[in-house]
């Protein structure tokens, strides 16, 4: 199991205007969001909070940079670009988790302190996507060990 | 005006900061919690708690509820479709959209808005 690690050589391999793009999608979403709001009211607009707009713009970055790093080896890489962006989905799917521990910490708390409720909602989301997280490798690593185990003393008696 | 201007800057600033922050975690499933991080919600969040108040807020949080639902089935089709029918990252995420809309509203629907 490879540890949970900062690596700052992928911010070398994102181009200027990848980092504009996301802003921009950021604060398209935002404004969108508020456009809805205000059109159709709080609760439906409430629902765009958690729309996906900007995980789009991430894959589609994640799958570009494992193709150019494999064409600079010389590889084609369509499939490993692929395989990592569902490496990154799988994981998002877990932070959705924790987005919904988000979104009822702070309906629960918001009308007490507004401090709190951003503070406690963003520890929950934190917590919880992490522990989802952890709770998967751990349950995937436990399998391959006995995928490996049950391949292992097959082939000794088959031997 | 004033007010998208300024949603669109706490916007962009917020999901660039949480996207970078991604960008340099490792391994790459960790860094993918980030793809699902409430920085839209973040902005726009602040902004309704300091126009419409606290109240306002907590009802839209209600509805993310089924939102952030929504997010986890979306991703997990955006993970088959890259896996299974190799779709270009593009095509899948913005095919799974309606997957997220249907499933969305669904929910809405279905818990009759009390979410």
């Amino acid at each position: 199991m490879s540890p949970i690690r900062f690596s700052a050589s992928s911010l070398k391999e994102g181009r200027w205007y990848e980092y504009l793009i996301r802003f921009g999608l950021g604060g398209a979403a935002t404004v969108f969001t508020g456009l809805i709001s205000s059109r159709y009211g709080a609760f439906i607009g409430g629902l765009f909070l958690a729309l996906p707009a900007i995980f789009c713009a991430s894959a589609t970055l994640i799958e570009k940079h494992e193709i150019r790093r494999k064409r600079e080896a010389g590889l084609s890489g369509e499939r490993r670009g692929q395989m990592a962006a569902a490496v990154d989905s799988a994981g998002a799917a877990l932070g959705a988790i924790g987005m919904l521990a988000f979104a009822i910490v702070f309906s629960l708390t918001a009308e007490t302190t507004v401090a709190t409720a951003f503070m406690g909602a963003s520890f929950a989301w934190l917590v919880i996507s992490v522990a989802a997280w952890y709770l998967r490798r751990k349950t995937r690593s436990a399998r391959r060990v006995q995928a490996e185990h049950g391949s292992g003393s097959a082939m000794r008696r088959s031997g | 005006m004033t007010e998208y201007v300024i949603r669109f800057l706490v916007g962009g600033a917020v999901v660039s900061a949480f996207a970078m922050l991604g960008d340099l975690l490792r391994p790459k499933s960790f860094a993918g919690l980030f793809g699902a991080a409430p920085s839209v919600a973040l902005a726009t969040l602040g902004i309704a708690v300091y126009q419409h108040g606290a109240g306002y807020a907590a009802v839209q949080t209600q509805a993310m509820m089924a939102g952030a639902i929504a997010l986890a089935i979306y991703s997990v089709v955006v993970c088959h479709l890259l896996v299974r029918a190799k779709l270009r990252a593009v095509t899948a995420t913005l095919l799974s959209l309606v997957v997220w809309l249907i499933a969305a509203f669904g929910l809405l629907i279905v818990t009759g808005g009390q979410t």
